[in-house]
């Protein structure tokens, strides 16, 4: 007859609620490798487009490196205190995390405005997304990245009244966690884009 | 057919009444049967009051069995058109001879042949294979649900929400005429000016996030959820492919997204990534799409080798043969499938040399697959075999698929792919894979976890008339094509000069002819299961003697899947908790933690549906208000905290108590 002896073997009778949220940050990751995806197209549509200016502008008359640099520095900068963010998290003080977020958010945001800056002043130049294959790549990947950055803000806006109405409970943690490292990963991207994009763009 | 110099309104965009084909006596037709039918069935469904049963008990289900079961729904009610669509073609061909134009005008063809397309590939084969991996792979790894309920939900939703935009083009407006890969420079606004080629971009991107999600889900599931003991190698073959299958997803569908998106910004802004001048290439989309393209062959047929896998096994009564052979053939062919993109356009003109590696790693592919082949082979060989449907079109697909398989070895040579690109050959040799490879794998399959999920067995009189309809029913249609493609015949042709190749037509016609009779036969199977479930019943849960551990729970299962977790020992645990007579726990419940249902998903889908629409007839203010809105709804449910509960442990004993006395009934016979 049935064996009860075995029950306990291949049975967890002892078995306690699983914590919420154990594959959130490998599902997380999951997805900023998927969104990664969508980046290396468009870095490999600006690899095979990048050189065909249609008769039109090059990177060379277009782009302004101290302008690039300062934009780089926001967005490092943004990076950092994020950081900071996630070391006060660890020492659970809700007030510092907030201050910290606040102070990324004014850098994202100041990210934003020169790339704005930037893209208006191309526009109205005449180099459009429609001039050429070689703009229309670089308005693409450059505008998809602040794009991102535009979500991230809209995020940690949310994520700012969440803490505000809840503390640092284990679901906000785990949020400010998800969202770190979406905004590394923007920085990461757009180290690639200065160097790829700016940098080789004024050597080529 | 919309007017390519239709005026636009800030109110409908470029929406007007000239949108319903009331010219198309076809159209008409169809939408009539279709309104008609939609009609009773939305009185049948308020006159029965089972609204509130379907909103409470399945549209807003985060079970991953209902949103399993809600993705096989969805895939088959998408199989019905789709296969209209294919029998409109057949007939056509078949008719279309000495200066006879058919009964389909040139514009409505092309959208019929390029909607089959992109119904049978993405609302009809991803559901299917989502939809069973969605159901299986939970159960099967001895899990609650998956890692992410509530985007389960979602997911599905977004696929429906893609079928939705495609079904809503047959009646307003028209879908693309371009082939189901949108190829620019036709796909561009130049050449393709009206709605037809919005509809494609906006149903698949919006179904895409769906999938790309569904992967990131079941991805997580896999790895975080197993049962303990059950480590890599004691997976089920089936949670094997269903892994890689989700790897491939989550590596290939981002690259259609972006590719998508750069197609619509060319037809939105005016980009020219794909155009001829400017500095454009089209050569580059098809490119980039044959780099999403050729994975999702593989996401498509993977689970299926997976299902074959579980049911030889199953059905010779023998542990499966090369387990860890078939485990490293699944992931060798995951990686291969990265590299042999560029066998789609070996006529593109990219020189010998890379020609010859893609033709190369093609070839390579088929020794992991011939691999598969032989284990199933080797695990048939001296086990009691009992040909139950299940077996029957396992069959039915070695026997088929082998061939396909060797066809497109063939097609694999780049001399002989110039002979046979674009040809009926090619057209003869897919369908033989996906048919014989996924479609039967899916009937196979919905014939195997049916009792599962519904707690009765499928009836197998009718299920064999479909059978013997559907196999022969596939090579009469099909050889045809392959014997005029080998003659120079190319696809996508709406009428023929040559006379001489009527004939093959005509037997091609006869042979979709049989495959509907073998679909009706199917639909008959099922009506006649619900029908006569009593006798059908099967209370052991465990109806075919199965290995795996979705059988060691009652079926249907309950919504906790299972009372208290197994432990692993071995590979096919169940089999193994069998052989050693472990005893069911009787006793000691404990309260279980679930996820709440939640109407979310089926809103934020809404949403995008209607987003999508206002997108597709440029109804600007709409598409800003559609995303303000899903933005807002995204963000509204992120402040939800309270996303579970927990099943009390009374009412896990009395469920667990109802299961014993089944199980002592059945015991007792």
């Amino acid at each position: 007859m049935r064996n009860a002896n075995l029950t306990a073997h291949y049975y967890d009778l002892d078995e306690h609620d699983h914590p919420e949220g154990g594959s959130t940050l490998l599902g997380f990751w999951l997805y900023l490798m998927s969104d990664c995806l969508i980046f290396a197209m468009l870095f490999a549509a600006y690899g095979v487009l990048g050189g065909n200016y249609a008769a039109g502008p090059g990177p060379r008359d277009l782009f302004e490196l101290p302008l690039v640099a300062l934009n780089t520095a926001m967005l490092l900068f943004s990076s950092m205190t994020y950081g900071f963010a996630m070391i006060e998290m660890q020492r659970g003080r809700v007030g510092g995390v907030q201050g910290w977020l606040v102070a990324t958010a004014l850098f994202g945001a100041a990210f934003l405005s020169i790339e704005l800056y930037e893209f208006s002043h191309l526009i109205a130049d005449g180099a459009t997304p429609q001039r050429s294959a070689f703009l229309s790549s670089f308005f693409t990947l450059v505008g998809t990245h602040g794009l991102h950055v535009t979500f991230g803000l809209v995020w940690l806006g949310t994520l700012l009244v969440q803490l505000a109405q809840h503390g640092l409970t284990e679901a906000n943690k785990r949020r400010l966690l998800c969202l770190s490292m979406f905004w590394h990963f923007l920085d990461v991207i757009w180290i690639g884009v200065f160097t790829f994009v700016y940098l080789m763009g004024i050597l080529r | 057919m919309p007017n390519p110099d239709q005026t636009w309104t800030p109110l409908l965009g470029r929406l007007s009444l000239d949108a319903i084909p009331l010219h198309e006596p076809i159209l008409v037709a169809t939408f009539a049967v279709v309104a008609l039918g939609g009609v009773a069935l939305l009185a049948a469904l308020t006159y029965f009051r089972v609204w509130g049963y379907l909103w409470k008990e399945w549209f807003t289900s985060v079970d991953h069995k209902k949103i399993g079961v809600m993705y096989m729904v969805l895939g088959l009610v998408m199989f019905l058109r789709g296969f209209a669509d294919a029998l409109m073609m057949r007939m056509q061909q078949a008719v279309a001879f000495n200066g006879n134009d058919g009964f389909l005008p040139a514009h409505h063809y092309d959208q019929v042949f390029t909607a089959h397309g992109v119904i049978m590939i993405f609302f009809v084969a991803m559901p299917f294979v989502t939809g069973l991996m969605n159901f299986v792979v939970p159960l099967q790894i001895g899990a609650r649900d998956v890692s992410f309920p509530f985007l389960n939900n979602f997911s599905f939703w977004m696929t429906a929400s893609g079928a939705v935009l495609v079904m809503a083009s047959l009646f307003v407006g028209e879908f693309a005429q371009t082939g189901w890969l949108a190829y620019p420079p036709l796909s561009s606004l130049a050449y393709s000016p009206g709605v037809g080629v919005d509809y494609y971009i906006w149903a698949l991107q919006i179904a895409g996030v769906g999938t790309t999600l569904s992967g990131i889900n079941l991805i997580a599931t896999i790895i975080k959820l197993r049962a303990p003991g059950m480590t890599m190698m004691r997976m089920p073959v089936f949670t094997w492919t269903a892994l890689c299958t989700n790897v491939l997803i989550v590596a290939s569908f981002p690259v259609l997204t972006a590719v998508l998106a750069l197609l619509s910004l060319g037809r939105y802004v005016g980009t020219n990534f794909f155009t001829n001048d400017f500095g454009g290439s089209p050569m580059m989309y098809v490119n980039l799409i044959w780099i999403w393209g050729h994975p999702e062959v593989y996401i498509l047929i993977l689970p299926l080798f997976g299902v074959y896998s579980e049911i030889t096994s199953t059905f010779s009564s023998k542990r499966l043969f090369g387990y860890t052979s078939m485990v490293y053939a699944t992931v060798v062919i995951t990686v291969l499938s990265y590299v042999v993109w560029l066998h789609h356009f070996f006529t593109m003109g990219s020189g010998a040399s890379v020609n010859s590696f893609f033709g190369i790693t093609t070839m390579v592919i088929s020794i992991p697959t011939g691999a598969k082949m032989f284990n199933w082979l080797f695990t048939m060989y001296r086990g009691r075999i009992r040909f139950e449907l299940p077996m029957m079109w396992t069959v039915a697909f070695m026997l088929t698929f082998v061939i396909g398989g060797m066809t497109g070895v063939m097609l694999a040579v780049p001399p002989a792919d110039f002979v046979l690109h674009n040809s009926l050959f090619l057209i003869a040799h897919f369908h033989n894979v996906i048919i014989g490879g996924v479609v039967f794998g899916v009937f196979a399959a919905i014939n195997y976890w049916w009792p599962k999920a519904f707690g009765f067995k499928l009836e197998p009189f009718w299920g064999k008339v479909s059978f013997w309809c559907w196999v022969p029913g596939f090579w009469l249609a099909f050889a045809p094509l392959y014997v005029m493609g080998l003659m120079g015949v190319t696809r996508r042709m709406r009428v023929f000069d040559d006379p001489s190749l009527q004939p093959y037509f005509i037997v091609a016609a006869c042979g979709a002819g049989l495959i509907a009779c073998g679909i009706g036969a199917m639909l008959v199977q099922f009506g006649v299961s619900i029908m006569r479930r009593e006798q059908l019943r099967d209370e052991t849960g465990d109806p075919w003697g199965g290995r795996t551990l979705e059988w060691a729970t009652s079926s249907p299962p309950p919504e906790y899947n299972f009372a208290f977790t197994p432990q692993v020992h071995d590979l096919d645990a169940w089999e193994d908790m069998k052989r050693n007579a472990v005893a069911r726990p009787v006793e000691g419940f404990r309260a279980i933690h679930m996820p709440k249902s939640t109407g979310a998903g089926v809103i934020l889908a809404g949403i995008a549906t209607v987003f999508g629409f206002a997108m597709i007839w440029h109804i600007w203010w709409l598409a800003i208000a559609g995303f303000v809105t899903l933005l807002l709804t995204a963000l509204a449910h992120t402040f939800n905290y309270h996303r579970s509960y927990h099943i009390p442990a009374e009412a896990v004993a009395r469920t667990e108590a109802e299961r014993t006395r089944q199980l002592a009934l059945v015991e007792g016979v």
